[in-house]
């Protein structure tokens, strides 16, 4: 670590906190202002001007859109982010009780995700023409274009349907006991799994072939070392900055992934409460589901930049 | 395959067109973008009445009179599916035709202007490009409510930035060559140069590009839909189809499976096109 790499990265941060403060302010202008007077929208057409001048000031929207922004991004940064509209609880509560189960979900998919996808990944760069390759190339281009519903409802068919090894869609999703989670999250995994692999699998490809080009590679190849050698002590120590670049990157996946398979497969998760509170338009709800996944988003995109900076050997030795 | 189509004719030999240098995926893909586009064309006009009730049982298998089985209410989903094509296919490509527009335009004008408009521009598209798009499009549609031009804005949106920071990166590098000076210096205005000394130059990634924001236009209302927040009921695009009919599940009907079937020949087709297009990078597919 040297002063320079510390100053890049503590400008990222900082680019990155500024995203997130400028992502808020579209968020609560798109849900808070844009849509109108939603004291209005709640009593409908027979409101007297009396009881909406007084919901209104209930609901604090006589204030100017500057002050709620400021009131509403104050409450997010304490953790208070107000009340859900439709069941009046907390929101800070229901998203307590949902997020470590996104997390839990998150976190397994990453574990299996992550070796399978560098494991075939080198495997196809290093093998890269052959059979091997043009398969696993097709499949990942296949599985990237198509929507996630599609992979997951193929593998509900294929598992649970047609050869029964597991439970279909769970009305009932139990943690409970190890064997019921496995059973539980097998096809939510795998759903979700497929997606991240695909991704990851490119970009760790490219990155490989982009090294065994490089002519360093040719010289330790015409010295005699085993194809294995090369890549595991030559290639790859150089190819990890863009690796886990790709890694952090193809995660992000997951964010956008997770809405549909929670879904899909009834997963108690914060995906679900965001799609069930789209559903319902509650705001408070919404925009605090929101802003946890573009935090969760930022975070990952600037681990994704980190990684670069720390990885450029021409920054480290300086 | 024949062996005539194998063995060229001679008249295509000396006929050498641009789909010489195809390959065989792209002329199939090709071909499958046609046949939909068609149904998309044809489909308002057909006879049947869409969305009539029968008296075939609900999840029924493929049979003659059903050839891609009933759906949950025991309609023919084969109707289904053509009534839906115009919905799917249309607006994907009208937001897809919009986004590159607008991306496109302000792109140039980024990259001409340059200074303090090029900062206004790239700093709010880039807000708008740092929430994941289904994100942005949950977002939109809780504020707004959903319906078809509604859906169509939301696509719109959230691929704008995307093709708006291709179009500026590449046209910023145009803007630099010696003609694009030259035609400064003879005084000719702003939009000139981005329409007849740019825009020509880089026509064939911008095509690209639109290409693969069309597959992910229709890979995010196709979700949406399949939400339940994309196009409404009565109206279905291939995404609520699935929704619909995810109940066929446990009996493997077709009915889950023809739409699903429907959305990746399109998509994967789009992608094989893309592949065989001059000037299609990969530099893009990371982001959404």
């Amino acid at each position: 670590m040297n002063s320079t790499i510390l100053r890049l990265v503590a400008g990222r941060i900082v680019a990155g906190l500024g995203s997130l403060l400028a992502v808020s302010a579209v968020v609560f202008a798109i849900t808070g202002v844009l849509p109108g007077d939603a004291a209005q929208e709640k009593l409908g057409q027979e409101a007297t001007p009396e009881t909406l001048a007084a919901l209104r000031k209930e609901m604090g929207l006589d204030r100017s859109a500057v002050v709620r922004y400021f009131d509403w991004l104050g409450g997010m940064v304490t953790g208070d982010p107000g009340k859900s509209v439709v069941t009046g609880m907390p929101v800070a509560e229901a998203v307590k009780s949902r997020l470590p189960n996104s997390l839990l979900l998150a976190a397994v998919t990453t574990a299996f995700a992550v070796p399978l996808a560098l494991g075939l990944g080198i495997l196809s760069a290093l093998w890269r023409g052959s059979t091997f390759d043009r398969m696993t190339s097709m499949t990942t281009v296949a599985v990237v274009c198509v929507p996630e519903f599609l992979v997951a409802t193929l593998a509900v068919l294929v598992f649970a349907v047609q050869l029964k090894w597991l439970p279909a869609l769970s009305y009932e999703t139990s943690l409970s006991s190890p064997g019921e989670m496995l059973r539980s999250f097998a096809l939510p995994v795998l759903s979700l799994g497929s997606v991240i692999v695909a991704q990851m699998l490119r970009m760790t490809r490219a990155a490989v072939i982009d090294q065994l080009t490089a002519p360093y590679i040719e010289m330790v190849r015409l010295k005699g070392a085993s194809a294995a050698r090369t890549v595991l002590f030559h290639a790859l120590p150089n190819a990890i900055g863009p690796i886990a670049n790709a890694v952090a990157l193809s995660l992000s996946y997951l964010l956008g992934g997770v809405i549909i398979i929670e879904v899909i497969f009834n997963y108690p998760g914060i995906a679900r409460l965001m799609v069930d509170a789209v559903t319902q338009r509650d705001m408070p709800l919404v925009q605090a589901c929101t802003m946890i996944f573009c935090a969760g988003y930022l975070i990952l995109v600037l681990i994704a930049d980190v990684c670069g900076i720390v990885a450029n050997p021409r920054l480290r030795h300086q | 395959m024949s062996t005539a189509a194998l063995v060229p004719s001679a008249a295509t030999v000396r006929k050498r067109n641009w789909l010489t240098h195809w390959s065989l995926a792209g002329k199939l893909g090709l071909a499958v973008i046609a046949f939909w586009g068609a149904v998309a064309l044809v489909a308002p006009f057909l006879p049947v009445a869409l969305g009539e009730m029968s008296d075939a049982g609900v999840f029924e298998g493929v049979s003659v009179q059903h050839w891609l089985g009933t759906d949950y209410l025991g309609r023919d989903m084969l109707v289904r599916i053509v009534a839906g094509t115009p919905y799917t296919i249309g607006v994907a490509l009208v937001a897809t035709l919009i986004a590159c527009t607008l991306g496109a335009v302000l792109g140039l004008l980024a990259a001409v202007a340059g200074g303090w408009l090029d900062q206004a521009i790239s700093r709010f598209l880039d807000t708008l490009i740092s929430i994941p798009s289904k994100m942005l499009s949950l977002v939109i549609i809780a504020g707004f409510g959903s319906s078809v031009p509604l859906l169509i804005a939301v696509a719109a949106i959230v691929y704008t930035p995307g093709c708006f920071r291709i179009i500026r990166s590449l046209a910023v590098n145009i803007n630099a060559m010696d003609y694009v000076v030259v035609a400064r210096a003879r005084g000719e205005r702003r939009p000139y140069i981005m329409r007849r000394e740019i825009l020509p130059n880089i026509a064939g990634p911008l095509l690209a590009d639109m290409g693969l924001r069309f597959v992910y236009a229709l890979r995010l209302l196709a979700s949406l839909s399949f939400l339940g927040l994309g196009v409404q009921p009565p109206m279905a695009d291939w995404g609520s189809l699935v929704r619909e009919n995810l109940g066929a599940l446990p009996v493997g009907g077709a009915a889950v499976l023809a739409p699903a079937l429907a959305i990746a020949t399109l998509t994967i087709a789009v992608t094989l096109v893309i592949d065989n297009l001059p000037g299609h990078t990969d530099a893009d597919r990371e982001t959404h």
